[in-house]
C-alpha cells in the first residue's frame, strides 16, 4: 500500500503550486484557480488522513464534501466579481486594477 | 451504524431565528415595489430584535447541540458566545439604522442588501459558538461570502467593485490556509473537536505545530492583523461606507471570537508556545497600524489603519490569556467599546460624504463642519477622543483594561508599546476635528433620522462605558468558556 507520507507531499506540493500562482500570476481568473488548487490539496490530505488514520469514522470523507460544496460557493461568487470587473474595464489583469492605493 | 445525535435545538434557536427570517425575508422583498426597499431595511429588524432578546435570554446558561454518541457537540453556548452575540446583533441593529438612508441616497437601494447581512451576522454568531474546527471554517464562509458581496454591492463604482475583488482573493487565500490547518490538526489528532483536541494532541507533533501556526495565519487575515493587513485600507476605502461600518466590527469581532476559542479550548496547554507568535503580531499590529494611519489623506482609509491598531489592543489581551485566562475579559471590553465608538464614527462619515461620486471623504473635506453642524462635529469629537484613549470615555477604559490585563501577565515592554502608540494615534485621529472646529470651509453634512439614532446610542453607549466601566467590565468578565463537562449534558 502506498504510504501515507506520499500523499502528504502531494498535497503539500499542490497547495504550494497554488500558493505561488496566487501570488505570481496577474490574471484575476488564474489567481481564482491557484486558490481552488489550495482548496483541493486540502482535500487530499483531509481523505487521506481519514482513509490511514479513522477509516471507522466517516468524519475526514464527509468535510471533504463540504470543503467542495464551498469551494463551488466562493467560486461562483469570485466569478460574477471578476466578471463584473471585466465588463467594465475589459481587464481582469490585477495591476491594473489600481484605483485603490495609498 | 450512525445513532442520530442529540440536537438540543434551543442552543441555536437565535440563529435559526435570523436564518428563517432571511429566507422568508428574500420573498417578502419580490413584493416590495422598487424604491420602497427601505421597508425591507425595517423588516430586518423583526429577526434581529427577538434574536437578541432569545440572546440575553441565554445569559448565564450552558449547553451544546448536535452531539454525537459518545462525543463533542459541534455547537455551543456558554457566556463568551452570548456575549459576542450580543455584539453582533447590536451592531446589525445599528447597521440597519445606518443603512437605510445612506443606501437610498447612494442610489444602492436593492434589497439584497439586508438579507446578505443578516446571513453574515448568523455567520458571525456561529464562529464564536462553534465548538469544532470544521464548523468554524464554515461559519468563517458564511460570514464571508455576504461580505464579498456587499463590498461590490455599488455596482456602478469602479473602486467597490475592485474593493470586492481584491477582499475575495485575500480572503479566500486565507480560507485555504485556515483549512490546511485545520486538515492538518485532523491528521495530528484524528479528530477536529476543540476539546478533543485538548486531549489528544501532543507537544512534540510537528504536525501538529504546523496546524497551528497555519490557523493563526487564518485568523491574522480575519482580524486584520500585521503582517496579513493589506487588503483592510482597500476594501474599506471602496466599499459602501455603510458595509464598511459593519464588517469593521462584526467580521473583526467574529474573527478575534474563534481565534480565543480554538487558542482557549483547543490549545491552552501550548500557552507558551503561541504567547510569543501573538505578541509579536500585536506589537506591529500596534505599530505598523498607528504609523501607517498618520499619512493617510482619506478618512475611510485612516479609519481602515485605525480598525488595524485596534485589533492590535486587542491582541494584547488575546496574549496575555495565555498565562491567565481571565485576561481575554479584557478583550471583550475593548470590542464592546469599539463597537459603539467605531460605529458612531462611521455615522459621522457616512452623514459628510457626499454621494455624488465619492466625494466629502478626504479629511480636508471637514473644514468648517462645526460653523454649520455644531452637535456633529462635537460627536466627531467626542468619538476620537475615545479612539485615541482618552478619559471620560469608553476608549479609554477599554485600553485601561487591556493594558492592566498586559501588565498582569508580565508583558510591559507589549503595553509600552500600546501606550506609545496611542499618542501617536493623537495627530491622525484629531486631524478632521481640529479641520471641523479650526478652519472654515464649506463641509456640510446630511444627517437622517436613523443616522441621528446611531449617534445618540453611540454617543451615550461610548459615555456610559467611559463614566461607569465597573458593571460592563464585571459582564465581560463573566463571559468565560463554559465547561465542557456541561456541555454534553446539556446543561
Amino acid at each position: 500500500m502506498i504510504p501515507l507520507s506520499w500523499y502528504l507531499i502531494v498535497s503539500a506540493l499542490l497547495f504550494s503550486i497554488g500558493l505561488f500562482g496566487l501570488l505570481a500570476r496577474r490574471n484575476a481568473v488564474a489567481m481564482l484557480m491557484a486558490v481552488e488548487l489550495m482548496l483541493n490539496a486540502v482535500n487530499i490530505n483531509l481523505v487521506a488522513f481519514w482513509r490511514y488514520q479513522t477509516p471507522e469514522a466517516p468524519a475526514g470523507l464527509a468535510w471533504a464534501v463540504f470543503v467542495l460544496t464551498i469551494a463551488a460557493a466562493e467560486a461562483a461568487v469570485g466569478l460574477a466579481l471578476i466578471i463584473s470587473v471585466y465588463r467594465r474595464r475589459d481587464s481582469v489583469i490585477a495591476e491594473e486594477l489600481d484605483t485603490l492605493k495609498f | 451504524m450512525f445513532a442520530a445525535p442529540t440536537l438540543n435545538l434551543w442552543v441555536i434557536t437565535p440563529l435559526i431565528i435570523l436564518t428563517v427570517w432571511a429566507i422568508i425575508l428574500m420573498f417578502i422583498d419580490l413584493f416590495i415595489p422598487a424604491g420602497k426597499k427601505q421597508w425591507t431595511g425595517w423588516l430586518t429588524l423583526v429577526g434581529l430584535i427577538p434574536a437578541l432578546a432569545l440572546t440575553l435570554m441565554q445569559w448565564g446558561q450552558t449547553g451544546g447541540a448536535f452531539i454525537a454518541e459518545g462525543g463533542q457537540p459541534m455547537v455551543v453556548v456558554d457566556n463568551f458566545a452570548t456575549f459576542l452575540n450580543t455584539l453582533y446583533l447590536l451592531t446589525g441593529i445599528l447597521a440597519v439604522f445606518i443603512s437605510v438612508s445612506y443606501i437610498r441616497d447612494a442610489g444602492l437601494e436593492r434589497g439584497e442588501y439586508y438579507f446578505l447581512m443578516l446571513f453574515s451576522i448568523v455567520g458571525m454568531m456561529l464562529m464564536g459558538m462553534a465548538n469544532d474546527l470544521i464548523l468554524i471554517f464554515l461559519a468563517l464562509e458564511l460570514l464571508s461570502i455576504p461580505l464579498y458581496i456587499l463590498s461590490g454591492f455599488d455596482t456602478g463604482s469602479d473602486t467597490s467593485e475592485e474593493s470586492a475583488l481584491k477582499y475575495f482573493l485575500l480572503g479566500a487565500f486565507s480560507s485555504a490556509f485556515f483549512l490546511f490547518g485545520i486538515a492538518l490538526t485532523y491528521g495530528a489528532t484524528g479528530t477536529t473537536s476543540l476539546p478533543v483536541i485538548l486531549d489528544t494532541i501532543s507537544l512534540d507533533d510537528p504536525l501538529a505545530l504546523a496546524a497551528l501556526g497555519m490557523l493563526l495565519v487564518g485568523f491574522a487575515f480575519k482580524v486584520g492583523a500585521v503582517p496579513f493587513h493589506m487588503w483592510t485600507p482597500d476594501v474599506y476605502e471602496g466599499a459602501p461606507t455603510s458595509v464598511v461600518a459593519f464588517m469593521s466590527i462584526g467580521a473583526k469581532v467574529a474573527g478575534f471570537a474563534a481565534l480565543m476559542r480554538v487558542l482557549g479550548q483547543g490549545f491552552p496547554m501550548w500557552g507558551e508556545l503561541w504567547q510569543p507568535a501573538i505578541v509579536v503580531i500585536s506589537a506591529l499590529t500596534m505599530i505598523v497600524g498607528n504609523f501607517a494611519a498618520v499619512r493617510q489623506q482619506n478618512i475611510k482609509r485612516m479609519l481602515a489603519y485605525s480598525g488595524i491598531a485596534n485589533a492590535g489592543y486587542i491582541l494584547i489581551g488575546v496574549a496575555a490569556s495565555a498565562t491567565d485566562p481571565e485576561a481575554i475579559s479584557a478583550s471583550l471590553y475593548y470590542m464592546l467599546a469599539y463597537l459603539f465608538t467605531n460605529i458612531g464614527a462611521f455615522a459621522v462619515v457616512i452623514a459628510v460624504e457626499k454621494l455624488d461620486g465619492q466625494k466629502g471623504l478626504l479629511v480636508e473635506d471637514y473644514k468648517g463642519l462645526a460653523k454649520r453642524h455644531l452637535l456633529l462635529s462635537l460627536a466627531l469629537a467626542y468619538f476620537m477622543f475615545s479612539l485615541v484613549g482618552i478619559p471620560l470615555t469608553g476608549g479609554f477604559t477599554a485600553k485601561f483594561y487591556v493594558f492592566g490585563a498586559g501588565v498582569t501577565a508580565g508583558l510591559y515592554w507589549l503595553v509600552v508599546i500600546g501606550a506609545i502608540t496611542s499618542v501617536v494615534s493623537a495627530f491622525y485621529y484629531l486631524r478632521p476635528v481640529l479641520y471641523a472646529f479650526m478652519y472654515e470651509g464649506p463641509a456640510v453634512a446630511r444627517v437622517s433620522r436613523g443616522l441621528m439614532f446611531v449617534l445618540v446610542v453611540a454617543v451615550f453607549a461610548t459615555l456610559v462605558f467611559g463614566i461607569f466601566p465597573g458593571p460592563w467590565y464585571e459582564l465581560a468578565s463573566q463571559a468565560t468558556f463554559g465547561n465542557v463537562a456541561t456541555f454534553v449534558a446539556g446543561g
